[in-house]
């Protein structure tokens, strides 16, 4: 069964605002074999000019990802979980995130499309300080296959 | 953001220093506890091969977060990646024999935009396969 079009455009309720930890981006950067000391070090990352050590390029991901469970698990939207794919991923920055930061993300579907019998839904998550300082915007594109119109 | 790597000396066609990344089922566990995303088909061989995967497959984030590691070596500053994007064409299957697979990343200044910031374009493959489509970055140089 197709998904409803008419969710295009739904924007979701910000998310409780998430502290950046400092060991959390440190265990991330390990997760991934990163030993880039802007990662690790307070002091090598004020040294580049950040007040505190610095995330990753993809770490928004974790808790975006997080907070999208109000748009994959939308019962409006239908989407069977099981059969969702990551189809696409992007980030554009205003700034680095850094340890310290409180960031709030609000969920928009920017498109729903029919493609080759599968779905494809891109989610746009505005990531900003719980001040309202713009940080990041991602935006995923996800698959939910055998869901299209044929 | 901060970095030693001037705009004056790249040119579309500089190459950055390739990586490979070796991938071993320890490495999607680690990942998927960092990152909050315990998706069973990265871990759980039964279930993945259930729903008509090859084997367990890598978080394709874990490609994305490893691929981009090829800028940040080459930048120094983390922070001087603007933008970041990519499609996911391919799986990573991951088998469980004590070897792994190897990622293997490269990356190429493809255009030179304004105020200093560049675009790489980034190739991943595995197994001789392209694993990302359309991976690319925007740079802020000094």
């Amino acid at each position: 069964m197709a998904l409803n079009p008419d969710l295009i455009g739904r924007t979701y309720p910000p998310s409780e605002p998430y502290l950046v930890g400092r060991e959390k981006i440190r265990e991330f950067a390990r997760s991934i074999g990163d030993e880039n000391p802007a990662y690790h070090d307070v002091a090598v990352a004020q040294g580049l000019g950040h007040a505190d050590v610095v995330a990753p390029p993809t770490f928004a991901f974790t808790f975006v990802f997080a907070s999208a469970a109000v748009v994959i698990l939308d019962p409006d939207l239908g989407l069977d979980y099981t059969k969702v794919v990551h189809g696409e991923q992007s980030f554009v920055y205003s700034r680095p995130i850094v340890a310290g930061d409180e960031l709030v993300v609000i969920n928009t579907i920017e498109n729903i499309r029919a493609a080759a019998g599968n779905d494809m839904i891109t989610v746009k998550s505005v990531v900003s300080t719980t001040s309202g300082e713009p940080v990041v915007v991602t935006t995923k594109v996800i698959v939910a296959r055998g869901t299209g119109a044929q | 953001m901060t970095t030693n790597l001037k705009f004056a000396n790249v040119e579309v066609g500089t190459k950055l220093p390739a990586l490979s990344v070796p991938i071993q089922r320890l490495d999607l566990i680690r990942y998927a506890g960092a990152s909050g995303d315990f998706n069973i088909i990265h871990w759980n061989e039964r279930f993945a091969t259930s729903v008509g995967l090859p084997n367990v497959i890598a978080h394709g984030m874990f490609t994305m977060a490893s691929a981009i590691r090829v800028v940040t070596d080459w930048v120094g500053d983390p922070g001087a990646v603007v933008e970041y994007g990519v499609r996911f064409t391919r799986t990573v299957p991951v088998p469980d024999d004590g070897v792994g697979v190897l990622l293997e990343i490269s990356g190429e200044v493809t255009e030179l935009l304004e105020a200093g910031r560049v675009r790489v374009t980034l190739t991943a493959s595995s197994a001789g396969q392209t694993v990302l489509g359309r991976a690319q970055a925007v740079v802020q140089l000094a």
